[in-house]
């Protein structure tokens, strides 16, 4: 054994590999329950490809077997049923995971000085899942699938000049149709996943490049001890494997709760409409995307139509992500973590979070009159939130932060 | 480690409150009692679905094998007495064929309309107790071309299918508060049935419950043995508890 591993090193930096990112990456030993996100996210990522490429396998992308083909996997396909689930179930999972590792980046500070990359690599991550899950959702071809891709698309023809010919590329057809969802189904199974990948080695290299950020907001590598370790770093191999083993299984419990008695969690995680095939002469009553879409689709409808076109809404809803990726420029306090910022800064998360939550619930209601007099008050907090971040980091007062990590 | 499943799952499940949908019921409606675990119930209601329902509608993303084994029917039993259905081309169907029926969709659309939609996944796109309540509310309505009207889809361009064991009934009317127009609080027996009252809402039941099955089989497999997945992981989680404490406790 010994042997063949020096066999291999000689030729591929195995070994070297393994201690520069698990038996000899340093970690801060302060992680806390935020931290198990990403490694959770990492988890989701393997389950929606390997159940992906098991639907595959049965799935028939195109406008005439689609549908059928889906319900051959949920009834002649041994444990297709299972499979399924596990991939609508990992498709939500997704992003409560990854909504929770970006919170747990606010909270901590984790996207400042020098973390920005591994922050804007993480917001293309995620730019890149809505995406992938856009894309996935029309597979079904379910008449939700349809009408919330025609609904969707037709955001892009909006766009002054260039819009209805840019829908038009993106669909292949006046409408949505077979042509779209053998596209969708191209980029779904082999273009997004290679780039998700891709972005998540980048991320992953950024982050162990300079050290994770901890609760405390404090620069391990600033304690070294004699031999050049940081002390209060413990290598990721073994303590955060088995730490978040246990994470894992949580999560995991969560997760079969849903798959096994509550798949459709309540027409959140699949709609009613989707157990209709794609029809375009009957529309839904209500349109609505996917939860995960509609705390933006929130702020979407909340802007009123300019002369005409809802253009400026959908600006809107571009910025309030856009917004996201300047985070590291726009919070300019010194400190890092929300611990040793002023209680301000706590408020100021801990409504933004309310408000993203009450945005996504708005978002999948019909828009009555005063549900969007309510969106519209929490799109303008939406946007307040980084004027107020970027306030309090100039005005505010800080604690001391701790030379060493806390418990 | 309590609070932190606590913290999940408060993170997880508010979600599912999101998509109850309020919106009170009419006065005639009935909730049915579903229970997919009640074989006889289920068989009783594929019976109904058979007689009744696959003259017109289908069920096409399900196979007559499945049904059989899932309800626990022998295969004969299955297609000496429910399988009745043929292929268009006049063959009969087997225990291996999709329980779909030889009627065209033009042929729907010329009689009623609109052709007899599949009821494969009708129980989970509109709910067992829409179905159930649809069915109840067929009444006498002299002007439409089926004779019939529904209170549950008005305008609905199916006939009175069960007439013969509901018998005919018409609606009673309340104001409305507001004191323009009416509307339907309940509905009195004009003619009987072969069944009465009580007997007809236990067969809907059964029949809505078979429809339940029908929209999703693996409902009986998943509830079956999530429990023990749930339970492994139970224990797994206690074992990686204690190695995780195990290898920190050096960590101060």
């Amino acid at each position: 054994m010994g042997k063949l591993l020096t066999w291999v090193d000689d030729r591929f930096p195995l070994t070297k590999m393994m201690r520069e990112h698990l038996t000899e990456y340093y970690a801060p030993k302060n992680f806390n329950f935020w931290y198990y996100f990403g490694s959770l996210a990492l988890l989701v990522l393997v389950m929606q490809i390997v159940t992906g490429i098991f639907l595959t396998m049965y799935y028939q992308p195109s406008a005439d077997r689609a549908f059928e083909s889906v319900q051959f996997i949920m009834r002649d396909v041994d444990w297709g049923w299972l499979i399924r689930y596990m991939h609508t179930t990992g498709a939500s999972m997704f992003f409560i995971v990854v909504y929770m590792h970006m919170f747990r980046g606010l909270l901590y500070g984790s996207y400042k000085k020098p973390r920005e990359l591994i922050w804007i690599f993480g917001m293309l991550i995620f730019l890149a899942l809505m995406a992938e899950a856009f894309m996935g959702y029309l597979l079904p071809w379910g008449n939700m699938s349809f009408w919330g891709a025609q609904v969707i698309i037709s955001l892009f023809s909006t766009i002054p000049y260039v819009g209805g010919d840019l829908a038009q590329w993106i669909r292949g057809d006046y409408v949505v149709s077979g042509a779209t969802l053998n596209r969708f189904f191209a980029l779904h199974v082999i273009a997004m996943p290679l780039i998700l990948l891709a972005l998540i080695v980048a991320h992953i290299l950024a982050l162990h490049e300079v050290g994770s950020n901890n609760p405390d907001g404090v620069e391990i590598k600033k304690n070294k001890d004699e031999r050049g370790l940081p002390k209060d770093g413990i290598p990721f191999h073994p303590y955060y494997t088995v730490k978040d083993l246990f994470g894992v299984g949580v999560f995991l419990i969560v997760f079969s709760l849903i798959v096994f008695y509550i798949p459709t969690m309540g027409d959140l995680f699949l709609e009613a409409p989707n157990f209709v095939p794609a029809d375009p002469l009957a529309t839904p009553p209500h349109i609505a995307p996917v939860w995960y879409f509609t705390p933006f689709y929130s702020i979407l409808r909340s802007v009123p139509s300019i002369g005409g076109t809802a253009f400026p809404g959908v600006v809107a809803m571009f910025m309030s992500i856009v917004l996201l990726f300047f985070l590291p420029w726009i919070d300019r306090s010194m400190v890092r973590s929300t611990r040793y910022r002023s209680v301000w800064h706590k408020v100021l998360l801990i409504a933004f979070a309310v408000v993203f939550v009450c945005l996504g619930y708005l978002g999948t209601q019909p828009p009555t009159p005063t549900a969007k007099t309510v969106a519209q008050c929490l799109s303008v907090a939406y946007f307040a939130f980084f004027i107020g971040l970027y306030l309090l980091g100039r005005f505010e007062k800080t604690k001391p932060v701790p030379e060493r990590v806390t418990h | 480690m309590l609070k932190r499943i606590a913290l999940i799952l408060t993170v997880c499940f508010p979600l599912a409150a999101f998509a109850s949908e309020g919106g009170g019921h009419p006065p005639y409606w009935e909730q049915p009692h579903v229970n997919v675990n009640d074989k006889a119930s289920l068989q009783r209601g594929a019976r109904m679905f058979a007689n009744y329902c696959m003259g017109c509608h289908q069920a096409r993303y399900q196979r007559w094998m499945h049904t059989a084994e899932d309800l626990g029917l022998p295969e004969k039993v299955v297609e000496d007495n429910l399988i009745w259905t043929t292929q268009p081309g006049g063959k009969r169907d087997t225990i291996g064929s999709l329980m779909t029926n030889a009627m065209p969709a033009s042929f729907g659309v010329q009689s009623f309309g609109k052709a007899p939609p599949d009821l494969t996944l009708k129980a989970r796109e509109r709910g067992p107790a829409w179905i159930y309540n649809y069915l109840r509310t067929f009444y006498v309505q002299e002007s439409s071309p089926t004779g019939v009207d529904n209170a549950v889809l008005p305008g609905a361009s199916m006939p009175h299918v069960l007439w013969s064991l509901q018998g005919w009934q018409r609606p009673v009317y309340e104001e409305n508060p507001n004191g323009e127009g009416q509307h339907i609080v309940d509905f009195e027996l004009v003619k009987k049935g072969s069944m009465s009252p009580e007997e007809y809402d236990r067969a809907l039941g059964d029949l809505v419950n078979f429809m339940a099955y029908l929209g999703e089989p693996a409902q009986l497999d998943r509830t079956a043995i999530g429990g023990w997945v749930i339970l492994f992981l139970l224990v797994f989680v206690v074992f990686a508890y204690f190695l995780k404490k195990e290898y920190w406790k050096d960590v101060h």
